[in-house]
């Protein structure tokens, strides 16, 4: 498990920044992501212009905008993006990556496969592109044997029922990719971030950019959504049950500046507590695995905030679609974390998801609250 | 740091290669010159293997998507294709890693044995003809023999009698094997054909691809034994399939459509011998010279006894189960031949353009077709005819002839 310096850290670097230009970009650029996480990619998208008109040359803005572009199912428009930004900054594993992904929802499994290629070219570690990588290479490999397989007389029609892509799409550029960045900053008036700050990915990173310019990516903890699908499944994000935190998917959570920080540490003596919270828990992700609707709706609190500012009843009707899917699923709770705050509990854990055509293992956090003998899901939070 | 998934995976290739080491182990060793004309895949192919044996799985890769580039339609391509890219993602039991449709898996990795074997065992073009064609006449350029064991087709042309290696091709016969009997029994004929027709792909379904020849099945052998059927077809493929597997036609022989418009070149419609054998036997040259004398001799010899007009003589060259196309058996041929002989004086014989063929399915059974002239004091006349020569007790022998 990651260590969770975030808020701490992130609050020094922006104090070390406090006043720089840098600031505002970043603080801008923050504002586009928290859009994105609330399914506000309209609003999104209009920030995120304003931002990349402003700083032809910054990066993430641009990247933003691209992603919002992807949610928004402008797919030509988001493709040009990202490809644009491949040329801009060849050093850059995500844009390659999410070229890939769209690629592959139009199911152009070659070009996305070259794509993620060059992703991995720029970043060896590179784990979403890996993941991505391998998820890809199966399918082209199912490709190829269906058309090794068709009946001699060529009637047999194609397959047209392949599984939709599960790609993750990258929602934010990420330390390794940022790290370029940062060191390029150094020739600007900002404060780099703190060395013990920096993942190992980016005393890695092989050559800095190039290009000096305002350090638009903020210091690696301080935010981003884990890699995520363009179908939005609050539930469950793709990545194969790999080492959860590769070097290059985001870290930290962009609600983490939102929320007031949870206790870290909870009082000794918890330990009661903190076992019926976890087993609510696992009531909830059993309920899930089982697909059991009923049981499932009933772990959520009626105070439970749902994402992306709809309404408890949409919500509920998406929610049931998704579970009421065919097919066996698993849900495994995975190393977590428990943090106890009088009525209040917080779970932090690593939710391993498997269905029959999709596997995610996703960072999540339930947000509990004690209603009786009950411990009741108030919000629930995908990332870091 | 996780290991790179490419380094995890590499080691379990030697999977892969270890089912194609038969293959492959021998072609690695295989000269480089050993391509002689055709441009088919398999040089490709051997060398697609020869990376999955050595484990550069990326270069194989590289290679089968030239391949594919070349060959788009291609099935076994993309087999070897989805098998390379699934490699990288988690380890290999088999050649053909799917799941379903086990009968299309395994067709297809005859196929690539097919191939590959073809391409290894090539015999020594120069030095080895196949036996069956004992003798051209003149004006029949080429000669076609497909061997269905080894699912190949071999183009020979005729230089002054001798038959000179030009190409050979991938081909696919009948689902249920050779040696058809029955009408439905989808069989590939065993024996000496010819082609009868050409048929333009306009006026052909996609099934046969880039055209068709028929061919003279049931032959006058076929047809004294009672075999039956009819509509055996040199053919091409469907437009979505570069090649079908070694065994999936109702008894046809069909090619790649490139190989069929190739082998269209050779082939010249009612002349051009099409010699289908279950496995094609091999001659030296100084073997098939000698086999060749040892007939022509025997021709000779059956040509002066007739001249002769001694029936004795000419008599003793009929089998016992000898047939005439008029269904004349041994007795009553015997018996017409003697009053023949005994009424006409100066008999003579003439022959051109001998063609001889050993006919596969058969043991020592020749199929000899020439232009004879007869001539005697009262009577003159000129055919082509074909008789069929077996081999009994060392001596070759007639067991059949009539007008061809």
């Amino acid at each position: 498990m990651r260590i969770r310096p975030y808020v701490a850290l992130g609050t020094l670097a922006a104090a070390l920044s406090f006043g720089s230009p840098a600031l505002l970009a970043s603080e801008a650029a923050q504002n586009v992501r928290n859009l994105l996480q609330q399914g506000q990619a309209e609003r999104a998208l209009a920030a995120a212009d304003r931002l990349a008109s402003a700083n032809p040359r910054d990066a993430e803005a641009r990247f933003l905008r691209a992603v919002a572009l992807a949610e928004l199912n402008r797919s030509a428009e988001a493709i040009a993006a990202f490809q644009k930004l491949t040329e801009d900054f060849p050093q850059l594993p995500e844009p390659y990556n999410n070229l890939a992904v769209l690629y592959a929802q139009q199911r152009d499994y070659d070009k996305a496969r070259s794509a993620l290629e060059s992703a991995i070219r720029t970043h060896p570690s590179y784990a979403t592109a890996h993941t991505n990588l391998a998820d890809l290479y199966a399918r082209l490999a199912n490709d190829a044997y269906e058309r090794a397989l068709q009946l001699d007389d060529g009637r047999e029609t194609r397959r047209s029922t392949a599984p939709r892509s599960t790609l993750a799409l990258i929602r934010d550029l990420g330390p390794a990719a940022s790290a370029p960045l940062v060191v390029a900053s150094a020739s600007t008036p900002v404060a780099a971030p703190p060395a013990a700050a920096r993942p190992p990915a980016a005393q890695e990173t092989p050559a800095p950019a190039q290009t000096a310019q305002a350090p638009a990516a903020p210091p690696p903890p301080a935010a981003s959504a884990p890699a995520k699908p363009v179908e939005p499944a609050p539930a469950a994000a793709p990545a194969k049950p790999e080492p959860p935190v590769p070097a290059g998917t985001a870290p930290a959570q962009t609600t983490a500046a939102a929320t007031p920080a949870q206790p870290a540490a909870p009082a000794a003596g918890d330990n009661a507590v903190e076992t019926t919270v976890l087993s609510a828990v696992q009531a909830w992700a059993d309920a899930w695995a089982r697909q059991d609707v009923k049981a499932y709706f009933s772990h959520y609190d009626a105070s439970f905030q749902v994402p992306g500012g709809r309404s408890r009843q949409a919500w509920e009707r998406e929610r049931e679609q998704r579970l009421n899917k065919p097919g066996k699923i698993t849900v495994e709770v995975d190393s977590p974390q428990v943090s106890v705050n009088g009525d209040q509990a917080s779970v932090r854990f690593l939710q391993r998801y498997r269905s029959v055509d999709f596997n995610a293992s996703t960072m999540k956090t339930l947000d509990l609250v004690r209603r009786g003998n009950q411990w009741q899901i108030t919000q629930e939070r995908v990332g870091r | 740091m996780k290991p790179s998934l490419f380094s995890r995976i590499r080691p379990r290739a030697a999977l892969l290669a270890g089912t194609l080491a038969l293959a492959a182990a021998q072609l690695a060793a295989a000269p480089e010159d050993r391509r002689i004309s055709d441009a088919g895949p398999e040089a490709a192919l051997r060398q697609v293997f020869a990376e999955i044996e050595a484990n550069r799985l990326d270069a194989a890769l590289d290679r089968t998507e030239a391949l594919l580039q070349a060959y788009p339609t291609f099935r076994l391509g993309h087999l070897i294709r989805g098998d390379l890219l699934l490699a990288r993602t988690r380890p290999l039991s088999t050649f053909g890693e799917v799941s379903e449709h086990a009968d299309r898996v395994q067709a297809l990795r005859e196929e690539a044995v097919a191939r590959l074997r073809a391409y290894r065992e090539r015999p020594g073009m120069a030095d080895y003809v196949p036996r069956y064609l004992l003798q051209m006449r003149a004006d029949q350029e080429y000669a076609v023999v497909v061997d269905t064991e080894r699912a190949r087709l071999y183009v020979y042309r005729n230089e002054n009698g001798k038959p000179r290696f030009v190409a050979d091709f991938y081909s696919t016969h009948g689902k249920a094997g050779s040696a058809k009997q029955y009408e439905g029994d989808n069989k590939t004929p065993l024996g000496v054909y010819h082609v009868t027709s050409r048929i333009e792909a306009a006026k052909l379904p996609d099934l046969y691809g880039s055209g068709a020849f028929p061919l003279n099945y049931p032959n006058t052998w076929d047809r004294r034994l009672g075999r039956t059927g009819y509509g055996i077809w040199l053919h091409g493929t469907p437009s979505d399939n570069y090649a079908r597997t070694p065994r999936s036609t109702e008894g046809c022989v069909a090619l790649s459509n490139q190989d069929l418009i190739t082998l269209a070149n050779y082939v010249q419609p009612g002349l051009t011998p099409v010699i289908i054998s279950n496995e094609i036997e091999w001659l030296s040259l100084d073997d098939w010279q000698a086999e060749r004398s040892a007939l022509n001799e025997a021709i000779e010899t059956w040509r002066t006894d007739w001249e002769s007009a001694d029936a004795q003589r000419y008599l003793a060259h009929y089998s016992r189960d000898f047939r005439s196309d008029r269904q004349q058996d041994y007795e009553t041929w015997a018996a017409q031949k003697s009053r023949v002989l005994s009424a006409n004086a100066r008999i003579r014989v003439g022959m051109q353009n001998i063609s001889m063929f050993r006919m596969p399915g058969e043991k020592e059974m020749i199929d000899i077709t020439f232009d004879q002239e007869y001539s005697s004091d009262g009577y003159s006349d000129r055919m082509r005819k074909r008789q069929y020569w077996i081999k009994e007790d060392g001596r070759w022998k007639i067991i059949y002839e009539g007008r061809a």
